[in-house]
């Protein structure tokens, strides 16, 4: 899959009519860590993992990475567009400032001309376009970084998934970043409960759907985990570092559950904690799809 | 102090010789416009249901009644509606920038749709952007239709990006003669509840009426608009004064001393 003669360029397609570098795009998104939105009748929430030192830089010497972790800073996963309106991402964090500058400019722009908070769908569509175009011109690459935006409008809340593709997507739960298949897994089984569900108890869905993304033998902590809440009545609301204790003592459990679930109940542990290498990596059990195509 | 300020910044003759009066006269440059068929007042006022608004037919050219089937009342999307008075091609002009919004608006069909206070917003933009690179579109507008809350929506913009909302407004000669009449009824925020369609529509005509006695350049041939809170917008044409007196002109001879 990694050496193929069709990828040089975003604008080249290959023989099965796949464009690679979009594709690898979509890779770049599963190196992040996670990030999971979802939606109430009344509210929209994004919960997020946040990436230390270790996770964001290539380390190969264990010993340092420990120490990393404890002195380093968290990477921002969660950003506030407006106030009805945020994001939240996995991948390239400086393509993901660049969109959500774009956003910003967007919906600023509703605010001053027509005196209107942006409508979701509008937003999502520009920056679609706006990744779409990425890939059909030579010489430039697509993003590298997947969002969920999650916002609240005339027709109610809403969460979005985009790609570097330009796909964009509404959902009622998604997941996105390293592992998040299990947070997938999670959000297939529990989103009867979402549109009725309390703002609380969507937060501790999303906490448990975030739970199950975590590396063997890592928690959700205070400094590494981030909210975002909006709804009716609530600007979107950013919680971090000392503001989501309270969440988390109300989840309980923070840690995860890896390599303690019966087997079968288990993802495979093939992507994780894998460090960005040169050797090439392990079999992939995430299938990359292709691009979806009008057949 | 000298307080005329052309002699400001004006060199001492004594010290630099004898100054250039071109330069005195020259003046600012100036861009001032005129506008060359135009339309006269439109008038409008909230009550219990919504907003009435109405406009004569007429497009003078100066002092020339040259058109009399204007129709100065537009239907923007599904529940707003804009009356234009002032200059009509720059009235055509604000009809094909609203087209061209709603079209652009409706492509994604998603539910989420331009209504009074926006387009208001976006009108209220152009004028103002017009007005500040001194290239203004010469017209006053009012604006109609219903809040995001379900209430009514009035409101006004003009050539210079004046903006202001009430329960009545007129532009053009209706702000001297119909507004005190529209204000005997809607005066102040929250009047509207208490006022029957049959009641504006009365009002509405009656200060047509004046409007028709008193302004040299109207037409008794006019178009009344209703814009309901329940989204309902009806342009009744070839509406004509009525009932109406002239039986003082019998008694005028010229125009000014003339006896005969």
């Amino acid at each position: 899959m990694f050496r193929n003669s069709y990828d040089n360029d975003s604008i080249t397609y290959s023989p099965t009519g796949r464009l690679f570098q979009v594709e690898y795009a979509l890779e770049a998104i599963k190196q992040g860590s996670a990030s999971v939105g979802l939606v109430s009748k009344t509210h929209a929430v994004v919960v997020a993992l946040k990436a230390s030192g270790e996770n964001i830089y290539i380390c190969a010497d264990l010993v340092v990475i420990r120490s990393a972790e404890e002195l380093g800073s968290y990477q921002k996963k969660i950003i506030r567009i407006d106030d009805h309106l945020g994001i939240a991402l996995a991948g390239l964090a400086p393509d993901a400032r660049v969109l959500s500058n774009f956003m910003r400019q967007q919906a600023m722009s509703s605010r001053m001309i027509y005196n209107r908070p942006i409508p979701i769908s509008r937003v999502v569509s520009a920056i679609g376009d706006k990744a779409q175009r990425n890939t059909q011109t030579y010489g430039r690459r697509p993003y590298g970084v997947g969002l969920l935006v999650a916002g609240f409008d005339e027709t109610g809340p809403h969460l979005f998934e985009f790609q570097p593709s330009g796909t964009v997507l509404e959902y009622f739960g998604a997941a996105i970043g390293a592992r998040s298949q299990s947070a997938r897994t999670y959000l297939e089984r529990n989103f009867d409960q979402f549109p009725e569900a309390s703002l609380e108890d969507l937060v501790l869905h999303g906490l448990r759907a975030l739970r199950d993304t975590l590396a063997q033998d890592k928690e959700l902590l205070a400094q590494n985990t981030s909210i975002g809440i909006v709804g009716l009545d609530t600007k979107f609301t950013l919680y971090d570092n000392d503001d989501v204790r309270g969440w988390l003592e109300k989840l309980g459990n923070v840690g995860s559950t890896r390599g303690r679930r019966p087997p079968e109940e288990r993802e495979p542990e093939a992507t994780e904690d894998a460090p960005v290498t040169d050797a090439p990596p392990p079999e992939e059990t995430d299938t990359v799809e292709p691009i979806e195509t009008d057949a | 102090m000298d307080h005329m300020p052309e002699n400001w910044g004006r060199p001492r003759s004594e010290i630099y010789g004898v100054y250039n009066s071109a330069i005195h006269n020259a003046g600012p440059a100036t861009h001032t416009q005129q506008p060359s068929i135009t339309g006269t007042s439109v008038i409008a006022l909230k009550y219990n249901k919504g907003v009435m608004l109405a406009a004569d037919n007429l497009a003078s050219y100066g002092s020339l009644a040259r058109f009399t089937d204007q129709e100065r009342l537009i239907k923007v999307g599904k529940e707003t509606v804009v009356g234009i008075s002032g200059d009509v091609s720059d009235m055509q002009y604000i009809e094909l920038l609203l087209e061209r919004l709603i079209i652009e608006d409706n492509y994604e069909q998603d539910g989420h749709n331009l209504r009074a206070p926006h387009i208001y917003e976006y009108l209220s933009r152009v004028m103002y952007n017009r007005r500040s690179k001194v290239d203004p579109l010469w017209n006053a507008i009012l604006v109609a239709g219903k809040k995001d809350d379900g209430s009514p929506f009035l409101a006004y913009v003009d050539l210079l990006g004046v903006t202001y909302t009430s329960p009545s407004i007129a532009t053009g000669f209706g702000a001297y003669l119909a507004v005190p009449l529209l204000r005997k009824i809607a005066s102040d925020d929250g009047d509207e509840k208490n006022i029957t369609e049959e009641q504006a529509r009365a009002a509405i005509d009656e200060c047509m009426k004046v409007l028709f006695y008193r302004d040299a350049r109207s037409l008794d041939k006019y178009s009344v608009a209703t814009v309901t809170t329940d989204g309902e917008v009806t342009i009744e044409q070839n509406v004509r004064c009525k009932d109406m007196s002239w039986r003082f002109a019998e008694h005028i001879h010229g125009y000014g001393t003339q006896k005969m």
